[in-house]
């Protein structure tokens, strides 16, 4: 493959396929910011790939008091999935198993859009009768009752369909270590972007798929081609020099999200440099023909 | 552009229907058509030239050098823009409004934002009876919007409250929110006898002391309340006071258990 330099590390002069998702985000607060963390964490679990997950979320940022609808911390929630529907079920049982219940907090809509999905209007129904709904200016909120006070949601939260999932950047280094700094410098420059998320734990996969498999009813399998252990199969994408491979995968509410993020992963990599970090940066693609959204590498370099 | 101005010459002889001169029905007007609006109630014909010196301007901005309480309907179903008044305004000012802003300097007679839907209204004095309730044979009051009183309402403020906001930063007189549906109702004086008198579902805030509080009303205790603070963001640009009394520990009440008892009465804890 052909491929370019920036300071030392080799950047393969391909690019990052991505598909359009509907998206969601919500604003989760609580009396303190670690139990904002705590729901929002809990919501987002189990929530790495549409694959098995049904939906792909993370926590984009966390908010401060003076930010927030009810002047309490909070923490900001996106949430992506392939189609409306499933994106309504996975955010109605989400919050309805993992914010609702947990102690003091309270849930917003984290997105105005023209569109939206059901949130305090489909949880409301846990009130049993009791819930009350308060409507301020052009929201409504439904106030539920629950042990520890009231539990206060949002009526409904923005949904747009212009969102983008699949960024996604494949890191390479000589060993297992190097290639762990390279992915989490990415990380945590992409943390400070915002509208995107990486889903997969502490942003980094280290089982990136291919589509299908030899065996029937598996959609994805295991990306042989970029297995260090299997090298010398003949599909191998990698070179001699070569141990350890990553990947970091972006989902954003815009293509310009997920470019901002990629650039700034890639930037990161790129600043420390192949002897602590990686030796090569490439991008999982399917040739261009499933997802409309190609992010060209050399498009994103520093 | 300055506004349209309306002078008033002399107090109007009859009761005055001020509906027309809402800007969505002046909207491309020229100044001698709107000098030829009728706005008589009896037989005997009144236009706008007769009783007001018309100075012409944007009519999205009405206002009105000095009013009457025989100024009835004031900014009834406007949709935008603003009307101003310097003086005090009849019955059913901003009734059935859906939309705009109307801001009155004096008192507004009963029915004041009757029917509401979306807007704002402010009332520089004292409001009459049934502010935002329903006239007779309706089944609703106000439906949306804001309505602002600075001094006091009258009997039955907030009667048959659907949806909406009112804020009475005085006294309210008796049966404050009698048969609210919905919507949210604010006190900052002293209210009489029987606030929420047969309320369903709805929110009264009362800051001060009530004559006498249902029996029917339950006591729930002192909470402070994680909706109180959206809620006191909302009105915080209307009445900052209100808005900090809020904001603290309130007890509430849960009632009217005459009727289904799904509102609730917030006020001091002692």
């Amino acid at each position: 493959m052909p491929q370019l330099n920036a300071n030392g590390i080799r950047i393969d002069d391909t690019f990052a396929e991505a598909f359009p998702m509907r998206a969601t985000a919500v604003i989760i607060t609580a009396s303190t910011a670690r139990w904002a963390r705590q729901a929002a964490q809990t919501m987002t679990g189990f929530a790495t790939s549409v694959i098995g997950c049904g939906c792909e979320a993370g926590i984009d940022c966390e908010i401060a008091p003076e930010e927030t609808p009810d002047g309490r911390p909070g923490v900001r929630v996106l949430l992506f999935a392939v189609s409306t529907t499933e994106l309504q079920k996975q955010l109605q049982n989400r919050v309805g198993q993992c914010v609702l219940t947990s102690p003091g907090s309270a849930c917003y809509s984290g997105l105005d859009a023209d569109e939206t999905l059901k949130l305090g209007n489909a949880l409301r129904f846990f009130g049993d009768g009791w819930q009350i709904s308060k409507r301020f200016g052009d929201r409504r909120y439904w106030r539920v009752p629950v042990m520890d006070g009231e539990f206060v949601c949002e009526a409904t939260a923005g949904l747009t369909k212009e969102a983008v999932g699949g960024g996604n950047l494949i890191l390479m280094g000589a060993g297992a270590q190097s290639t762990l700094a390279a992915a989490e410098a990415a990380v945590t420059a992409i943390a400070a972007v915002p509208d995107v998320i990486v889903p997969f734990p502490g942003g980094i996969a280290r089982s990136g798929s291919k589509v299908g498999s030899k065996y029937k009813g598996a959609v994805a399998s295991t990306n042989d081609a970029y297995c260090p252990t299997l090298k010398g199969s003949g599909k191998s994408e990698l070179d001699g020099d070569i141990g350890s491979v990553l990947e970091i995968v972006i989902d954003g509410l815009t293509p310009e999200a997920v470019a901002t993020a990629m650039r700034a992963g890639i930037a990161a990599i790129v600043a420390l440099g192949p002897e602590r970090g990686a030796l090569r940066i490439g991008a999982g693609n399917y040739g261009g023909k499933l997802g409309p959204h190609h992010f060209h590498l050399k498009d994103l370099l520093p | 552009m300055t506004a349209l101005v309306l002078g008033l010459r002399e107090i109007p002889a009859q009761r005055l229907d001020l509906s027309p001169l809402v800007p969505d029905r002046l909207a491309g007007a020229s100044a001698a058509e709107i000098e030829r609006v009728e706005l008589q109630t009896t037989r005997e014909r009144v236009c706008v030239g007769d009783l007001f010196r018309v100075r012409m301007g944007d009519v999205q901005r009405i206002h009105f050098e000095g009013g009457h309480n025989r100024f009835d309907r004031v900014g009834c179903g406007m949709s935008v823009g603003e009307i101003h008044i310097e003086g005090d305004v009849g019955c059913q000012a901003g009734r059935l409004m859906n939309g705009g802003k109307l801001v009155i300097a004096g008192d507004a007679g009963p029915w004041a934002a009757s029917g509401m839907k979306k807007g704002l209204v402010e009332i520089g004095g004292n409001a009459g009876e049934r502010l935002g309730g329903p006239l007779a044979g309706e089944t609703t009051g106000m439906r949306g919007g804001v309505v602002i009183v600075r001094k006091n309402a009258g009997a039955r403020a907030g009667d048959r409250l659907r949806r909406g906001t009112i804020v009475v930063e005085g006294d309210a007189a008796a049966y404050a929110g009698s048969r609210m549906i919905a919507g949210t109702l604010m006190v900052g004086g002293r209210a009489e006898i029987l606030p929420g008198y047969l309320m369903s579902r709805g929110t009264i805030v009362l800051a001060g002391k009530s004559d006498v509080l249902s029996p029917t009303f339950v006591d729930c205790g002192v909470h402070e309340l994680l909706s109180n603070t959206l809620m006191a963001a909302f009105i915080r640009p209307y009445s900052p006071a209100l808005a900090a009394f809020v904001r603290r520990p309130l007890r509430r009440l849960m009632g009217d258990m005459a009727g289904i008892g799904k509102g609730e009465i917030l006020c001091p804890p002692a």
